[in-house]
């Protein structure tokens, strides 16, 4: 199976290490990853609070263009790594679908592009890929330095799971507890995995945005967590680039590496940290990673 | 609005808007608003509650008693950050989070949102880039928010962004779609209609309820 990668605006920027290493671990999978042509913006919560419609056409355009990339095949499977954009795009997916009225506006709107959406349109998660289409054995089959004694917050966040996504569980998601373990890591329980980071609040209205990242950091740390994986560009940021800040707010000391799921499996995988993206980070995870090697490997 | 309405704090049957549920509710799915039991799940599920003036269990029955202009100037919607958490867990299948973006929509339609608030404005650029890029560029929308709040809160942040900036997770360069103009036919043919219905668009499609 041949699937259509959409990145969004992020995994290009602030989230490049979720690509550099989702790119790394799919093709060490060897499960090929076509990026989609001229993409645009998936009409993320910004967005919509201007126009919903338009947030909609955003989606669609990126869906005709999908179509049209998979060609002659049947359905094109469309791997979208960041939470906000598989939120977008599965919204606007099932809108499309349940609404005829909403629908036949877009339609209209897709043709003065030139565009058609014929409904055959798979949007998934790389979680879902991974867990789904693939045997667990070719994931362990990889591991290399297994991640024995580490101790893993799995961080899910709120747009992953929640509402229109069904390749997990809404309230306690398993997919990426499955993966951590697979690698032979110890998932720690933390009931707070799909609580919200505050998104974009925490950047830019802090009196609320970075009190609820300090939640989750404070929490995480009390369970006696060497590492928190993400599966989400902003939860990533919010909860990684503020803790020097959050730690002078709340006088707490918190300094917890969080890092991709793709570049904890990177890095079980024997992949390089060049490869996985693991320079681009404020909190080196180098210590946890030695803890998992009985403390013998010097990294970085 | 009359001066003295500025500081009076009652509010007399005359002064609601009854059509203003109709309105929200003209999204899809959106008549399930009347069915709102008041439980509110949602505002204990909420974990932004605490922070905002009205919990959005109050919202919802605000819009329902016709407390337009306080709803929509309120910062209870700008700080919603669409975690779904009360869409999921309502018990009448509300769709919450929806709400709020139809009431962020009509609050920028009628300019009544907090004005230097940093959501709405964030939320306006962000949507300028993408109508003219196809794409968003973080580094730009970041200075225009600034620019456009408080130009002073630049420099507390310029630490981060250098930092990002070397370790390449910030650039300066603009990022774009190559058939902008493709997006822009797409994207023109629905610059006069709207997803939520105001009271005038209501009336001229039959739509009004009574």
């Amino acid at each position: 199976m041949s699937y259509i990668y959409y990145p969004g605006c992020s995994l290009k920027s602030t989230g490049r290490a979720y690509e550099d290493s989702l790119l790394a671990v799919f093709e060490a999978l060897d499960i090929p990853l076509q990026e989609l042509e001229d993409w645009n913006c998936c009409g993320a919560t910004a967005y919509m609070s201007i126009s919903e419609l338009k947030a909609f056409a955003l989606s669609a355009r990126n869906f005709a263009l999908a179509e049209r990339q998979n060609g002659e095949n049947d359905f094109a499977e469309m791997v979208v790594p960041c939470a906000a954009c598989y939120l977008g795009l599965n919204k606007a997916h099932r809108y499309l679908a349940e609404h005829p009225e909403l629908r036949e506006t877009i339609d209209r709107a897709l043709e003065a592009g030139g565009l058609k959406y014929n409904d055959k349109i798979h949007v998934r998660h790389p979680l879902d890929v991974l867990i789904n289409d693939l045997t667990p054995d070719k994931i362990t089959g990889l591991v290399k330095r297994p991640l024995e004694g580490l101790k893993v917050a799995c961080y899910y966040g709120c747009q992953l799971v929640r509402p229109y996504s069904d390749f997990d569980d809404q309230h306690d998601p398993q997919t990426m507890d499955k993966i951590v373990k697979m690698l032979g890591g110890e998932v720690v329980n933390w009931p707070l995995k799909t609580r919200c980071c505050g998104g974009s609040l925490t950047g830019i209205v802090q009196d609320v945005g970075l009190r609820l990242s300090y939640i989750l950091l404070a929490e995480a740390r009390k369970r006696g967590c060497d590492l928190i994986v993400t599966a989400c560009p902003l939860c990533q940021f919010n909860l990684e680039c503020y803790q020097s800040r959050i730690s002078g707010i709340y006088g707490h000391k918190i300094k917890i590496p969080v890092i991709y799921f793709t570049q904890l499996m990177g890095h079980a995988f024997g992949l390089s940290d060049e490869m996985l993206g693991l320079k681009r980070v404020f909190v080196s995870p180098a210590r946890a990673f030695s803890k998992a090697e009985g403390g013998q490997h010097v990294h970085g | 609005m009359n001066k003295w309405q500025g500081w009076r704090k009652i509010r007399y049957e005359s002064d609601l808007d009854p059509q203003f549920v109709n309105e929200i509710a003209s999204i899809p799915g959106g008549e399930k608003l009347y069915s709102c039991i008041q439980c509110g799940t949602c505002s204990g599920m909420c974990p932004i509650s605490p922070y905002m003036d009205y919990t959005p269990r109050q919202i919802i029955a605000m819009i329902r008693a016709g407390f337009k202009g306080e709803v929509l100037s309120s910062y209870t919607t700008w700080l919603c950050a669409s975690c779904y958490s009360c869409t999921v867990e309502c018990p009448k299948d509300i769709k919450l989070t929806d709400i709020m973006y139809a009431a962020k929509r009509l609050a920028i339609r009628e300019k009544v949102y907090p004005k230097r608030f940093p959501t709405p404005v964030l939320a306006s650029e962000f949507f300028k880039a993408v109508e003219n890029y196809g794409r968003s560029t973080e580094s730009w929308l970041l200075v225009n928010l600034f620019m456009k709040t408080n130009p002073f809160k630049i420099f507390k942040q310029m630490g981060l962004g250098l930092r990002l900036f070397s370790q390449g997770r910030l650039s300066p360069k603009r990022e774009s779609i190559k058939r902008r103009g493709e997006l822009k036919s797409i994207l023109k043919v629905l610059e006069k209609e709207h997803m939520v219905k105001s009271k005038d668009e209501l009336v001229s499609t039959g739509k009004e309820i009574a």
